[in-house]
């Protein structure tokens, strides 16, 4: 196994290396790479990404050096930031629409600091004053504008449509269907100008943006430590409140302030957090203490708090990354990187918990790429969610982590599964755990195997239980939202099939391993999944009375059934009347089940006259009420085979007298198929019907 | 006017084999044990010879099954070939009574009925059973050793195991040697399956592991025969020696002297009783498993903590000191932690289940009996022996008649007895009714069987 588990994506994506002719430019929001080089007049753009094949060259005039370049979400519009105050916009569909526009930010005195897309169509500029939030076309002018346009038969037609919905829908559902509309129609941004929804003043020295959860941050203060965030959603944005980062107390008294690289968004686990690193200066009279990362939760109506300490161990410059909900921290001095995850372990002191690395920092693995290229972080830029990107090289990389090794290298096998539970596409990987857990040599303990069983069945409960109140709350319709929000949390399931197909079907199958320990793995189990309360699948219970026939623990299992343990079923009834010739009590087992299911009157009957016991099944289906149903052709049946004159005699009149009491006289029925054996009676007993008249006559006579 | 009733005792007890003296004037040399030691050799030899005879006679009719028990008017006697040609006699006196006759003198009534041929056959096989899983089969012991050694065995044994016999104590229970199972939700069992897999996995000399709550059964890892003796054991020897360990060591806690708490209720019953570095632990007992297919010799240490007992059978050698500290330190603490969560369980259960019956059940399929005839602490039956005894003859009557059926008994002081047979269980209710029918007596047996018995299949 290999010693890495944070590795760089096999096939980065290539872009035109930086040079000073071209400047590379890359946006979070569609993962885009922009290489732009200016040229006589006009400027060409390269456009990379999101994926490796996408491509895009394109001319803009030129107007000066490009500062920022970014597309709109939906690729039509593109923002060109050239100076300090103006940014300018193109709109591009079906090719290139050449005729620029631009906008000014409104107050005067101020100067852009970056702009972002927060929607398909909408824009924030950041200034040292504050935000401005502008939107490229309001859709309902649009709509109009297209309703004007008759000339464009598509929007006609679906304006039609929209018409019809709209009468029928809901005003909110009305509005939606617009919406998803207007992404399909509204292929030409017709209008060439912006309109100002909202902004806000407040003195700013940077912003950070998380494209994925439009959430905006501005830094505000002279320590740049008071922060402002803000979320964005289409059409309107939320102030959320302002908290203030403590900085060491050492950086205060040097009046370094908190810095922008410092300072990251990230998304774990459905929760936004804003995670900024603390490098502890040296103090005199602590001694050097390794940096730390702090995380805040942001919260909506509360400002954000401080939640979860990283403790880095390490000095020097660091980055972050977030995948797959881990937090990785890249080193750049000891070229290594550190894995946190912030919702296992760590000391809790009340109020915020403080988290060690998963595993101690090992290098990245660098996928090897073109012979004659030196790989070197130093130039690395660290972009959020997953990106590292060296310019000079001209690569993206994606960060990803490797599961297999961790699974090899995280000792406590409890700890292991709880954090590959928390990881995505890790179910494979999980078994595999179990099936090393139960290989011989490298066995766990049972109280190990307990405890890794206990996990993963209490991740199915959590799970099946925020199904369950979906469903219930489904119905009304009104508060589906807030499990649905759960139910998107990472956290891979693994069910009793996936063991049982990928793991323990297989180990009950190992000559090597002792049936007891066998036993004592499959009651594990299924100790587990009743102590979550998990219905337990009847092949499992398959597999451990098996197990116990097999090594002849008879005794073993009928304590098992006594107890309850294997739940009653009618198959496994039936499997307990199998073992009968091999183990007797297994016969009373069986009958005690069936009768516990309530169920199985018939099977009941049907096994007492295989074992002749022809009277008790009488007896039993008189007490069942089940006489006027059963058929007695059944029972001759049986009775006569071997032949049993005396017994078939007393079945014969228990059924007669059935008769009398339903229809008034002893005949079967015709339908009950019973003529044969009438006839069989009269053979041995002689005729009947006039033994019994001769038998009333002389009774009337005396 | 009646004298007071002598109870039943025990006149002799003997093991003999035939083969030993074939010859005459070996006649000695036939005699594996004979207790009173001390009886006159003479005496013995005619015994034996009575009994020799009456087994080769009643041979030529019954070859399979020749002669089961003699009765005659002062005594019982009860065979048993527990190996083949050792046989096993013991013989009771008959309890009498002294009466006055019409013509004032005084006669001496035998009353035959209060000796139930069923239970002392029970009693002997137990007798045997008991020696066995201490000592091994005669023939192992024979084979191994020699005459002597089983002689020795036999006498030194049975010496002190037929002290203990109180015949006029023995009751349909002991007839049916049953397990008194602990009832238990499935995952409080569960829980104690997965403590016991774990300590077997953790020691690997240990072979087996019964679980007791107690004196009731939970688990046994253990064949079925052997836990019913071994249960018989515990619960009629080695518990209630203990309890007199138990009050003796209390005063201790009661005093004044402050005693350093352990961290757990748990300790040996048989091993060491301190670990503490006593240098020479006392020897638990060896016992002598399986012994009709691979005979295994294990050793039999039994460890308690508060109500919850475990029986750890370990494959020789004798466990060491180190091994019993080891035991100790991990069985201890999570013992005594299963032990609350039982106890509160069946406390629970306790309140719930009110006992407003009196019934005796029992199942020969898994040898589970239930009783609330007999009160908990002490196994007297706290209802006439007359109505013991009748169950007894009921049951009987059952094991004669092999297919399923009901008996109601009335008793001349208005007591119904119902006894009820549906394949291999068996049950009786004793109800105290006055001028009740025997409709109305069906219907609360009837009741009975919904609330205690809902859950197997009985056969009306």
């Amino acid at each position: 196994m290999s010693g890495h588990y944070v590795q760089l994506c096999n096939n980065p994506l290539r872009f035109e290396p930086v040079t000073k002719e071209n400047s590379v430019f890359f946006d979070e929001s569609n993962r885009q790479v922009f290489s732009v080089t200016s040229g006589e007049g006009k400027t060409h753009v390269v456009v990379r990404g999101p994926d490796i094949k996408s491509v895009a060259k394109f001319f803009i005039p030129s107007g000066g050096h490009v500062m920022s370049i970014k597309f709109s979400y939906d690729r039509k519009i593109l923002a060109i930031q050239r100076s300090l105050k103006v940014v300018d916009f193109m709109n591009f569909a079906d090719g290139s629409d050449s005729q620029q526009y631009s906008q000014t930010c409104k107050s005067k005195s101020a100067h852009i600091i970056g702009f972002n897309w927060t929607n398909f169509n909408e824009i924030v500029f950041i200034t040292n004053q504050g935000l401005e939030f502008y939107q490229a076309h309001g859709w309902v002018a649009r709509i109009c504008q297209l309703w004007k346009q008759s000339h464009l038969g598509a929007g006609c037609r679906y304006w039609k449509l929209l018409d019809v919905w709209g009468t029928q829908l809901p005003f909110r559902d009305a509005v939606n269907v617009f919406k998803l509309l207007l992404k399909l129609v509204i292929v030409q941004p017709e209008k060439h100008s912006l309109k100002m929804i909202k902004n806000y003043s407040v003195q700013v020295n940077w912003f950070v943006f998380l494209p994925e959860s439009a959430v905006l941050l501005l830094s505000s203060s002279g320590l740049g430590n008071v922060i402002h965030p803000y979320h964005f959603r289409a059409g309107s944005v939320m102030r959320l409140p302002k908290f203030e980062v403590d900085l060491p107390a050492a950086s205060k008294a040097m009046k370094t302030g908190l810095l922008e690289r410092d300072v990251t968004l990230a998304n774990i686990d459905g929760q936004l957090y804003v995670v900024i690193l603390r490098n502890q200066l040296r103090s005199t009279n602590t001694g050097p203490v390794g940096a730390e990362i702090v995380l805040y939760q942001l919260q909506r109506d509360i400002p954000a708090k401080k939640f979860a300490v990283l403790q880095l161990n390490m000095i020097g410059r660091f980055a972050v990354n977030v995948v797959d909900n881990l937090v990785i921290v890249h080193h750049q001095a000891s070229k290594t990187s550190m894995l946190f995850d912030v919702r296992i372990g760590g000391d809790f002191d009340g109020q915020i918990t403080y988290h060690e690395p998963v595993l101690a920092p090992l290098p990245l693995e660098q996928a090897v790429i073109d012979i004659g290229l030196i790989l070197d972080s130093q130039n690395w830029i660290v972009f959020q969610p997953n990106i590292i990107i060296d310019a000079k090289l001209g690569c993206l990389w994606q960060v990803m982590i490797k599961l297999e090794p961790l699974a090899v290298m995280i000792t406590d096998k409890s700890l292991l599964v709880d954090f590959l539970l928390l990881r995505r596409e890790s179910k494979m990987v999980i078994l595999t755990v179990f099936k090393q857990a139960l290989t011989p040599g490298r066995q766990c303990s049972l109280p190990v195997l307990a405890r890794m069983f206990d996990k993963m069945n209490s991740a199915y409960r959590s799970y099946s239980q925020e199904l369950e109140q979906a469903s219930q709350q489904s119905p009304d319709g009104s508060r589906t939202q807030s499990p649905q929000k759960q139910l998107t949390r990472c956290q891979t399931i693994v069910t009793q099939e996936d063991v049982y197909t990928h793991v323990l079907s297989l180990f009950v199958e190992n000559k090597n391993i002792n049936y007891k320990f066998m036993v004592a793995v499959l009651v594990e189990y299924i100790r587990s999944l009743n102590q979550f309360l998990i219905e337990v699948e009847h092949y499992l219970y398959e597999l451990i009375i098996n197990l116990l026939v097999r090594n002849k623990c008879f005794y073993q299992l009928h304590q098992f059934l006594q107890y309850h343990v294997i739940s009653d079923s009618k198959p496994l009834a039936c499997l307990m009347l199998s073992l009968e010739c091999e183990y007797p009590p297994a016969y009373q087992l069986a009958l005690d089940m069936l009768k516990r299911l309530n169920t199985a009157n018939e099977e009941i009957i049907e096994v007492l006259l295989s074992k002749r016991q022809f009277l008790p099944a009488l007896r039993y289906i008189r007490a069942i009420g089940a006489e006027d149903s059963v058929a007695p052709r059944k029972f001759f049946e049986a009775v006569l085979n071997p032949e049993d004159p005396m017994l078939f005699y007393t079945v014969y009149k228990f059924f007669e007298q059935r008769n009398i009491r339903l229809r008034g006289n002893p005949d079967f029925a015709p339908g009950e198929h019973c003529e044969m054996y009438v006839k069989k009676f009269e053979v041995l007993f002689g005729p009947n019907r006039k033994s019994r008249q001769a038998f009333s006559n002389d009774g009337a006579i005396q | 006017m009646a004298s007071m009733k002598t109870s039943p005792g025990l006149v002799n007890f003997f093991i003999y084999n035939s083969t030993f003296g074939p010859k005459e004037g070996m006649e000695k040399e036939k005699i594996v044990m004979y207790i009173p030691t001390g009886e006159d050799l003479d005496k013995k030899i005619k015994n034996i010879g009575l009994c020799e005879a009456l087994v080769k006679f009643t041979q030529t009719f019954s070859p399979n099954k020749p002669c089961n028990s003699l009765h005659t008017q002062k005594m019982r006697q009860v065979f048993f070939e527990a190996e083949p040609e050792f046989w096993m006699i013991m013989t009771i006196s008959i309890p009498f009574s002294e009466k006055m006759a019409k013509d004032g003198k005084m006669v001496i009534e035998y009353h035959d009925e209060d000796v139930l041929d069923s239970v002392l056959d029970a009693v002997l096989k137990q007798a045997y059973k008991m020696f066995k899983l201490f000592n091994g089969t005669f023939g192992y012991i024979l084979k191994t050793y020699h005459l002597e050694a089983l002689r020795k065995r036999t006498e030194h044994f049975y010496a002190s195991y037929l002290q203990t016999f109180n015949f006029s104590q023995f009751d349909i229970l002991d007839a049916f040697t049953g397990i008194n199972f602990l009832p238990l939700d499935k995952n409080t069992f569960l829980r104690i399956q997965s403590f016991v897999n774990v300590i077997e996995h953790t020691f690997s000399q240990i072979k087996y592991t019964a679980f007791l709550y107690s004196e009731k059964l939970v688990w046994s890892g253990l064949e079925q025969e052997d836990m019913r003796t071994l249960y018989k054991y515990l619960v009629s020897s080695l518990f209630p020696s203990t309890i007199n360990l138990e009050s003796m060591e209390n005063p201790r806690s009661q005093g004044y002297v402050v005693v350093q708490p352990k961290l757990h209720q748990g300790r040996f019953i048989t091993g060491p009783s301190d670990l503490g570095d006593v240098p020479v632990p006392s020897t638990p007992p060896k016992m002598f498993v399986n012994t009709d297919s691979e005979q295994e010799e294990l050793i039999l240490v039994v460890y308690k903590a508060l109500e919850a007992t475990i029986c750890l059978m370990i494959s020789e050698p004798y466990p060491s000191l180190e091994l019993y500290k080891r035991i100790d330190t991990f069985i201890g603490p999570q013992l005594t932690t299963l032990a609350n969560i039982v106890g509160e369980q069946s406390a629970k259960k306790q309140l719930a289940t009110d006992q407003q019956y009196r019934y005796l059940y029992f199942n020969h399929m898994n040898l589970a009996q239930k009783s609330s005839v007999h009160s908990r602490k002490s196994s007297l039956p706290c209802v006439a022996p007359e109505i013991m005894r009748l169950m007894g003859d009921i049951s009987t009557d059952f094991a004669s008649f092999q297919e399923d059926g009901e008996t109601y008994v009335k008793t001349m002081s208005d007591c119904w007895i119902v006894g009820r047979k549906s394949d291999q269980r068996e049950m009786f209710v004793i109800l105290n009714q006055k001028n009740a029918n025997l409709i109305e007596i069906d219907e609360e047996v009837r009741r009975l069987g919904i609330t205690q018995f809902n859950n197997i299949f009985f056969l009306d």
